[in-house]
C-alpha cells in the first residue's frame, strides 16, 4: 500500500516537470517578453531597455532562464499581467480562481447528484420506459455542444420564465451573509448544471454499464444464492464495486471541468479563471495565458494522483499489480 | 444469435451459394451486423442528408451565403428569408446550408488527420516496444495532462492568426493521444501471435507485418474511434468558432453562426439565428454517435450487452 503510493507519487515528479517544461517553451515561443508593454514608451530609450532585459536575465541560456523561471514560479511569481499594466498575474489569478472553483465543484456535485441515482434506476430497470428515457437524454445530453445548452437554459429559463440570472456571479453588491450565500449559489445553477450536462450524460451510462456488469459476476450470484435480499446485494455488493472506477474517475473529470469551464464561463460572463483566460487570450497577455495554464495542468495533475491513490486505498487488487 | 454462419443444421452438399456465405471475412461480418441496428441505420441516414446539403450547397441555398445587406438586418423569417438575416442582413438559411459544408469538410479532416497521427505513433509504439514505446507513452501522459482546449486556444495565440489548414493541423497536434494508446494496445496483444513470428520468420519486413498483420486486426477499433472522434471534432469546432477562435467570419460555420447570439438581444428576440446551427450540431453529433455505437457493437459482439 505505502509501496504503492510513494511509486505513484514518484512517477508524479517527472511528469511535473515536463508540464513545467512545455509551459515555458510556450512562453518563449509567445512573441514579446515582460519588458513588451513598455517598449511602446517613447521615453525609454532602447539602451536601457536591453539593460534591463540583460539584468533581468532575459539574455541568459535557456536552461538558466528556465531555472529562474521554476524559482520564482514555485514562489507564486507570475509576473505582471501585459494587460491590466501594474497588476501582478497572481493577483488577477487570486481574484478568479476560488468562482471557477465554485462552479466546478458545483457541476461535479450535479453530476454525481444526477448520475449516479439514474444510473442505478436505470440498471435496475433495463429496458423499462423509465431506462429508454435516460438513455434517450444521455444520447442528447452527449450531443449537445456546452456552449449552446448554455443558450438555450439562458434563453428558457432566465428570458422566458425568469427563474435564474443569466449573467455574472452575484447581483447585487452590499449583500451579506447567508443572502449572498443564496445569491451566489442562484448564479451558479445555469452555468453549472450545462458545464455538467455531458459528464453527467457520460456518468449515468457508465454506471448503468458497470452494474449490469458486475451483476452477471459470480459473487452476486452467490450473494444471492445465500439468500440476501435484493437491496442488500444491490446497495452491498454491486453498488460499491460499481462505485470505485466513478470515484477515480472523478480526478481527471475535475480537471476537465476546469478546462470546459472556459466556454461556460465565457456565455455566462461568469466572472473565473475561464474569462480571465479569454479574455487574455484576446489581448495576448501572455504571462496569464501561461500562469493559467500552468495552474490547470498542475491541478489536473494533482487530480490524477489523488484518483490514483484512492482508487488503491479503496480497491485492494490494485495496490498488487 | 449473431452466429448465423454455424446455425447450418442440413447437411447437405452446400451450393455455390452458400459457400460464398460461409467466406464472409470479419469485416463483412461486423458490417452485416451493423446493417441490422436500427439506431445506427437512422444515424446513417441523417448523417447521409447533411452530407447531401454539403455537397449541393450551391443549389439549395437561395442566397449567397456571405452577402451583406445593411438594409436588412435581424429580419425575421419570410418567404424570402426562410430563417431571417443575421445582424449583417445575411440569410441564415444559405448560412445553415454552406455550414454543413465547412463543419463536416473540418470535422472530417481534423478527425482524419488525428486518427492517422494517432495510428502512425500507436503502431511505433506497440510494434518496436522498450524505448520508442517509453517515449511515446510519456508524450501521450503529457498530452492528457495539459489541459486540451486550452492549449488550443494558446497555440492560437501565439500564432496569431489562424487559417482552416493551421487550425486542423493544430487539432491533429493535440488531439491524437486517446487513438495511439489504443492502438498501441492492440499491437501489443498482437506481438507475441504465433503468425507474426510466422511472418518474420520467413523476412517479412517491419513495414510489411505492420501494415499485413497488425494494421488489418486492429481495423474494428480504429473505424469504431475515427467515427466517434468525428462528433468530437465538429463539437470542438463549433466550440472554438463560437468563442471567435475558430474559423473566422464571414466563412459560414455552425458555431459562428451562435455567435451571434452572444448579443443577448439576438439571444433573446431571434432565436431563428441560432437555434438551428444548434440544431444542425446536435442531430450530426447524435447520427454520428449512433453510427459509432453500431459500429463498436458490430465489431465486437460481446461488448453489447
Amino acid at each position: 500500500m505505502h509501496r504503492y503510493i510513494i511509486r505513484r507519487t514518484l512517477q508524479f515528479i517527472p511528469m511535473l516537470f515536463l508540464v513545467t517544461v512545455v509551459v515555458f517553451a510556450l512562453a518563449k515561443a509567445a512573441p514579446g517578453d515582460v519588458l513588451s508593454g513598455e517598449m511602446l514608451d517613447p521615453n525609454i530609450p532602447h539602451e536601457v531597455l536591453e539593460e534591463r532585459r540583460e539584468a533581468l536575465g532575459l539574455n541568459d541560456p535557456l536552461p538558466v532562464q528556465y531555472w529562474s523561471w521554476l524559482t520564482s514560479v514555485a514562489q507564486g511569481d507570475f509576473g505582471n499581467s501585459m494587460q491590466y499594466t501594474g497588476r501582478s498575474v497572481m493577483d488577477l489569478i487570486q481574484s478568479r480562481i476560488m468562482n471557477t472553483f465554485y462552479l466546478s465543484l458545483f457541476a461535479l456535485g450535479v453530476t454525481l447528484a444526477i448520475a449516479i441515482p439514474i444510473g442505478i434506476y436505470s440498471a435496475t430497470r433495463k429496458y423499462s420506459l423509465f431506462d429508454y428515457g435516460a438513455t434517450t437524454f444521455a444520447f442528447l445530453g452527449l450531443a449537445t455542444p456546452n456552449f449552446f445548452a448554455a443558450l438555450l437554459a439562458i434563453w428558457l429559463l432566465s428570458f422566458q420564465f425568469g427563474w435564474f440570472p443569466a449573467q455574472g456571479s452575484t447581483s447585487a453588491i452590499g449583500l451579506t451573509g447567508f443572502e449572498l450565500f443564496i445569491d451566489k449559489l442562484r448564479h451558479l445553477v445555469l452555468p453549472g448544471f450545462t458545464l455538467g450536462l455531458a459528464s453527467t450524460a457520460m456518468y449515468m451510462r457508465y454506471m448503468r454499464t458497470e452494474i449490469l456488469e458486475i451483476k452477471g459476476s459470480d459473487f452476486i450470484r452467490t450473494a444471492q444464492a445465500k439468500g440476501l435480499s435484493n437491496n442488500s446485494v444491490l446497495y452491498k455488493h454491486t453498488l460499491r464495486n460499481a462505485l470505485i472506477p466513478i470515484i477515480t474517475l472523478l480526478g481527471v473529470e475535475f480537471g476537465l471541468l476546469l478546462s470546459g469551464a472556459v466556454i461556460t464561463e465565457n456565455v455566462f460572463n461568469y466572472p473565473g479563471l475561464g474569462t480571465l483566460f479569454l479574455n487574455s487570450i484576446q489581448n495576448r497577455d501572455y504571462p496569464v495565458i501561461m500562469a493559467i495554464n500552468l495552474i490547470l495542468a498542475v491541478s489536473i495533475l494533482v487530480g490524477n494522483l489523488l484518483a490514483d491513490i484512492f482508487y488503491a486505498v479503496v480497491d485492494p487488487r490494485i495496490r498488487y499489480d | 444469435m449473431e452466429t448465423q454462419v454455424n446455425q447450418k443444421v442440413d447437411t447437405s452438399v452446400p451450393s455455390a451459394k452458400e459457400e460464398v456465405e460461409k467466406s464472409l471475412s470479419p469485416f463483412q461480418l461486423a458490417m452485416r451486423r451493423f446493417l441490422r441496428n436500427k439506431l445506427a441505420i437512422v444515424g446513417l441516414i441523417v448523417l447521409s442528408f447533411f452530407v447531401l446539403v454539403a455537397i449541393f450547397a450551391d443549389l439549395i441555398a437561395p442566397h449567397s451565403p456571405t452577402a451583406h445587406n445593411l438594409y436588412n438586418i435581424d429580419a425575421k423569417a419570410s418567404s424570402e428569408h426562410w430563417l431571417g438575416t443575421d445582424s449583417s442582413g445575411r440569410d441564415n438559411f444559405s448560412r445553415l446550408v454552406h455550414g454543413a459544408r465547412i463543419s463536416l469538410t473540418i470535422g472530417f479532416f481534423a478527425m482524419f488527420f488525428t486518427v492517422a497521427l494517432g495510428v502512425l505513433l500507436g503502431s511505433l509504439a506497440g510494434y518496436y516496444g522498450k524505448w520508442v514505446d517509453g517515449l511515446i507513452m510519456r508524450a501521450t501522459d503529457l498530452m492528457m495532462i495539459l489541459p486540451f482546449l486550452l492549449l488550443i486556444l494558446t497555440i492560437v495565440a501565439i500564432l496569431e492568426s489562424v487559417t482552416i489548414t493551421l487550425f486542423i493541423t493544430i487539432i491533429a497536434l493535440t488531439a491524437w493521444p486517446n487513438l495511439t494508446r489504443i492502438i498501441r494496445a492492440t499491437f501489443l496483444s498482437l506481438r507475441e501471435k504465433e503468425y507474426v513470428l510466422g511472418a518474420r520468420s520467413i523476412g517479412a519486413s517491419d513495414f510489411r507485418i505492420i501494415f499485413k498483420h497488425f494494421l488489418p486486426n486492429a481495423v474494428g477499433p480504429i473505424i469504431v474511434n475515427a467515427t466517434l472522434m468525428m462528433a468530437t471534432m465538429i463539437i470542438l469546432e463549433s466550440a472554438l468558432s463560437f468563442i471567435g477562435f475558430g474559423i473566422p467570419q464571414p466563412t459560414p460555420t455552425w458555431g459562428n453562426m451562435i455567435t451571434e447570439a452572444n448579443s443577448l438581444r439576438i439571444l433573446e428576440n431571434h432565436w431563428e439565428t441560432w437555434v438551428p446551427p444548434g440544431i444542425a450540431i446536435l442531430m450530426t453529433v447524435l447520427a454520428i454517435n449512433f453510427i459509432g455505437d453500431g459500429l463498436r457493437d458490430a465489431f465486437d459482439p460481446k461488448s453489447n450487452q
